[in-house]
């Protein structure tokens, strides 16, 4: 795939006539552990994502979702179905920046990659840098970051390899519940200016009805889809909403999690 | 400069209390100076033989920062070729591992004969004693990168060499150096087991000619000035290789927080 980066603040723009449509088909994917022994993780997964949608996959651990997103990335093959996907970027559930580089440089680490050379990658990563709100921490090293700062620099540097579509595994799954709130917001602002078709594994059903267009719920291992729900919650959306409420209630109903009256 | 004092003080205190213990020990005992000598007979002898210590510690210390540098550069060159070839690393290193089962005197006169009586054979023995640790260390290093790491990379499009660069290499960077600081511990005994096993013509051959020489001619005094020179060179090396991993590596010694 062309790996032209000349406007990395939206990248986005080059594949939406195109159409940067999702497609899987009955998609499953078996491991081999050891000889004899197989995994079923996914069983015959059909789902979609339109162009700019954001898509959040709900279910129990184990269920396949992080498969899903390295099927989607190209990083492993269906042994079953068929993969419709433009390029896709892994914004795995660690953050793995490289504790070498600073955090603006752990940012444009896609850049370098394509070939700029550092002074370049950092002038071109800065000013979305601070526009997300990192001024200040462009030369603090990782382990200097706290939790939210550094899913932040990781997510940009997820959004700066120019790539239709972001997937994103349980970003914020290690972060602390004040801290996690905090991150949804920002990464519900963040979308709003740079759109990206999304999808986001998440076993946070309340964090799936604020930023998902539409969740999708699947069931434990082999993964399967048990759900489909729209969220047609106008944004911004206030976890305290009855809207969202309700929503996650059926979630939760869906995951077989019944919601005590 | 104060505080890389305070620093060093309990090890001095250490071996302050150490001479006089062996001071004590070889006067209350009678013990002869052939066999032990005192550390203040230790200290004359390296007094009077300034001049001569000096030309062979120059000899001895040539050979092991070049000899680690061949050692380095070996063990590093092998490393990555083990981690870039799983056929290379079942075919290199059993044999790498048997190599520090060889007794370098076996060999040294097969050296000799092919490079002649100058240093080169000399540093080949110390690489050969120093490049394994670098190599394990390095080898386990470059495995270590999280194996998630090279997926997130290769969705940012990242060639093998490409992540091989921003992720392994660094990543290996600390191990390679700790090897490194093990290689220079068993550099300086290299250098005696070098000097020892391969002739030299040279007037003066090194502290290791020296101290055999002096051993067996009754002038152990003089062998063990000769061994406090190595003994503070080793030192030296040592902290020397330390302050430059805190230049190189700055995230590893911040992460461990140690200081030499």
């Amino acid at each position: 795939m062309p790996t032209e980066l000349q406007s990395p603040l939206q990248p986005h723009a080059r594949w939406t006539a195109a159409g940067a449509d999702i497609v899987l088909q009955h998609v499953g994917r078996t491991y081999h552990p050891h000889p004899g022994v197989d995994v079923q993780a996914l069983a015959g997964i059909s789902l979609r994502a339109a162009d700019g949608e954001l898509v959040a996959v709900v279910g129990p651990s184990g269920c396949g979702k992080s498969t899903l997103l390295e099927l989607l990335c190209g990083l492993q093959c269906p042994d079953d179905g068929s993969i419709e996907c433009p390029p896709a970027v892994l914004m795995p559930q660690r953050d793995l920046l490289l504790a070498w580089l600073s955090a603006l440089d752990n940012a444009a680490l896609a850049l370098r990659i394509a070939g700029l050379s550092r002074a370049q990658a950092r002038a071109r990563a800065g000013a979305l840098f601070v526009e997300l709100g990192l001024d200040g921490f462009q030369n603090a090293r990782p382990h200097e970051l706290s939790g939210g700062m550094r899913q932040r620099v990781a997510f940009l540097r997820t959004l700066l390899a120019g790539k239709p579509v972001l997937c994103l595994d349980e970003p914020f799954g290690a972060l602390d519940a004040i801290t996690r709130a905090e991150m949804q917001d920002w990464l519900a602002g963040t979308l709003a200016r740079e759109p990206h078709t999304v999808v986001l594994v998440t076993h946070d059903v309340e964090e799936a009805v604020l930023l998902a267009d539409r969740i999708v719920v699947l069931s434990a291992r082999p993964g399967r889809v048990i759900a489909e729900l729209e969220v047609e919650i106008e944004r911004p959306r206030v976890r305290t909403d009855p809207e969202v409420s309700a929503l996650r209630e059926q979630a939760l109903g869906a995951l077989g999690m019944g919601v005590r009256r | 400069m104060r505080a890389a004092v305070a620093r060093a003080l309990p090890a001095i205190l250490l071996a302050v209390a150490l001479l006089g213990a062996w001071e004590l020990y070889v006067d209350v005992a009678g013990v002869e100076g052939d066999l032990l000598p005192a550390p203040h007979a230790v200290a004359t002898a390296l007094w009077n033989n300034g001049n001569l210590l000096w030309s062979n510690f120059t000899v001895t210390a040539e050979q092991v920062v070049l000899g680690l540098m061949l050692a380095l550069a070996c063990g590093l060159a092998f490393a990555v070729a083990i981690h870039l070839s799983p056929l290379l690393r079942r075919a290199v290193y059993p044999l790498a591992v048997g190599s520090q089962a060889v007794p370098i005197p076996v060999i040294g006169v097969l050296l000799v004969f092919w490079w002649g009586f100058g240093i080169f054979p000399k540093l080949v023995v110390i690489a050969l004693i120093c490049f394994f640790p670098v190599l394990v260390t390095t080898v386990d290093g470059l495995a270590a990168v999280d194996p998630e790491q090279p997926k997130l990379l290769r969705t940012l499009n990242a060639s093998r060499w490409q992540t091989f660069r921003f992720a392994e290499l660094p990543a290996a960077l600390p191990a390679a150096l700790s090897g490194a600081r093990i290689a220079l511990a068993v550099g300086v005994i290299g250098a005696f087991i070098a000097e020892t096993s391969t002739p030299s013509t040279a007037a003066y051959s090194g502290l290791g000619h020296e101290i055999v020489a002096d051993a067996g001619g009754f002038q152990t005094a003089r062998a063990y000035a000769a061994t406090a020179v190595l003994f503070v060179f080793a030192i030296a090396c040592f902290y020397t290789l330390a302050l430059a991993e805190r230049r190189l590596a700055p995230w590893a010694s911040q992460s461990r927080g140690d200081t030499p």
